[in-house]
């Protein structure tokens, strides 16, 4: 693990990255990394979360300053922009139900080709996808999500790069952060080694490259 | 009464004591208001949270404490937080033993629209699918029509949520359960007469002899 500072936390990321980002409905987002890459003008991203905020919020932000090429999401209802975007053909827009999208992001962090889920059998979701009878039940061949970049946020980083998270905001990040080549994570605060205890690591400091300094 | 107040309290009557109960929004949500005397349930919310709680007291709210909407909610003593990957094991694993969603539509197998209108509306699923698909019993709260047309359909000419029947349909009109792919009129509404059901509702219904007023 690395300690970087937020210019160039933001700096290594190529515009056309493709990004996971923590939070539900901006809660647990990385505000501060979002607001770095407006300001540095990255475009052309893919986004893969689990929605677009709202506008102003998180994700809504990169969305409003229309920086973003595919959003890979499973709600976008709170975000009237987004919805304009995709009618309008200039944000292309791949709906997930919830679980499978958590699930094939958690199958490309930990090693798997994809998942078998009963979700979407039978629905527009089922559309170009293998169905798979297991003890005869049907099931969808959901493959799995890997991007160039997870960016996380937590509650708590210590000096190694172990992480905990806080209440509503840990949702898709723990996540994310098994299923990127590079993990940027940011934290509400830098604690010294022993403060997170090893039962309360949920990220184990190995799995994160950066940390943004404070 | 208003409508949404008649659907809530009736549904409410359907938790019992240490259940895990999923609300959507909009009427589900206000199901959490009428728990009858003595129950008490544990709610998720999908977004990572079991033993949520009413909204804070102003000036009391915690930013990273917040509902599926992304709106300020407290906690009860006994709650529990938990990843997004955890939260939805809980949903298709079957250890939701309700879940209350809007809908759409209905139609007479019981399958249910809820997730968008083509062309119109398209929020996108978020975690409908999931849980229509791995709760163990699935209840829809909404209006009987929409501006004079039936909700309650023979077919859903909406996209469905899920091929999973619901098991329950609960409506300021009438209380209709759904098995093996016959809609059944268990209650009707407060005033609400069966041959008025009826005349709202196109989906067929089978109807016993005797069908009780719904009490709220």
């Amino acid at each position: 693990m690395q300690t970087i500072s937020l210019e160039q936390s933001v700096a290594m990321i190529p515009d056309g990255a493709s990004l996971m980002i923590g939070g539900f409905m901006a809660i647990g987002t990385p505000e501060r990394i979002i607001d770095e890459m407006v300001r540095q003008n990255k475009r052309d991203l893919t986004v893969i979360a689990n929605d677009t905020a709202s506008p102003g919020c998180g994700i809504g932000k990169l969305v409003a300053a229309k920086r973003v090429r595919k959003a890979i999401v499973s709600h976008i209802g709170l975000n009237p922009e987004t919805q304009r975007q995709m009618l309008a053909g200039e944000l292309e827009v791949e709906l997930v139900p919830q679980g499978t999208l958590i699930e094939r992001i958690r199958a490309g962090g930990f090693g798997l080709g994809g998942v078998l889920t009963p979700t979407g059998v039978g629905t527009e979701v089922e559309k170009g996808k293998q169905r798979i009878k297991v003890d005869g039940k049907d099931y969808l061949l959901e493959i799995a999500l890997r991007a160039d970049f997870a960016l996380v946020q937590a509650f708590l980083a210590d000096y190694v790069g172990n992480l905990s998270y806080a209440l509503t905001a840990r949702n898709f990040n723990p996540i994310i952060a098994m299923a990127a080549d590079t993990v940027l994570a940011n934290a509400d605060n830098i604690v010294p080694v022993g403060v997170i205890s090893p039962d309360h690591v949920v990220t184990p400091a190995p799995i994160v490259d950066y940390l943004v300094l404070n | 009464m208003e409508p949404q107040v008649v659907i809530a309290r009736r549904i409410a009557q359907e938790l019992a004591n240490g259940m895990l109960v999923n609300l959507g929004i909009g009427i589900p949500t206000l199901v959490a208001n009428y728990l009858p005397e003595g129950v008490q349930v544990f709610f998720q919310s999908e977004n990572g949270l079991i033993g949520t709680g009413a909204p804070p007291e102003e000036g009391m709210a915690h930013p990273t404490l917040t509902d599926a909407g992304g709106r300020p909610v407290t906690a009860l003593p006994g709650a529990s937080t938990f990843d997004s990957a955890m939260s939805f094991g809980l949903i298709r694993g079957g250890h939701v033993d309700v879940t209350v969603l809007g809908g759409l539509q209905v139609d007479q197998e019981g399958r249910l629209a809820n997730w968008m209108i083509p062309g119109k509306m398209v929020p996108g699923m978020g975690g409908a699918m999931d849980l229509v698909t791995g709760a163990k019993r699935v209840i829809v709260a909404m209006q009987h029509a929409n501006k004079g047309a039936p909700k309650i359909v023979a077919k859903c000419r909406l996209p469905i949520t899920s091929v999973r029947p619901v098991d329950l349909v609960v409506t300021e009109m009438a209380v209709i359960e759904f098995r093996g792919g016959e809609a059944s009129l268990l209650e009707t509404g407060p005033g609400i007469s069966v041959a008025e059901v009826v005349a709202a509702t196109e989906a067929k219904l089978s109807i016993p002899s005797r069908v009780p007023e719904m009490k709220v």
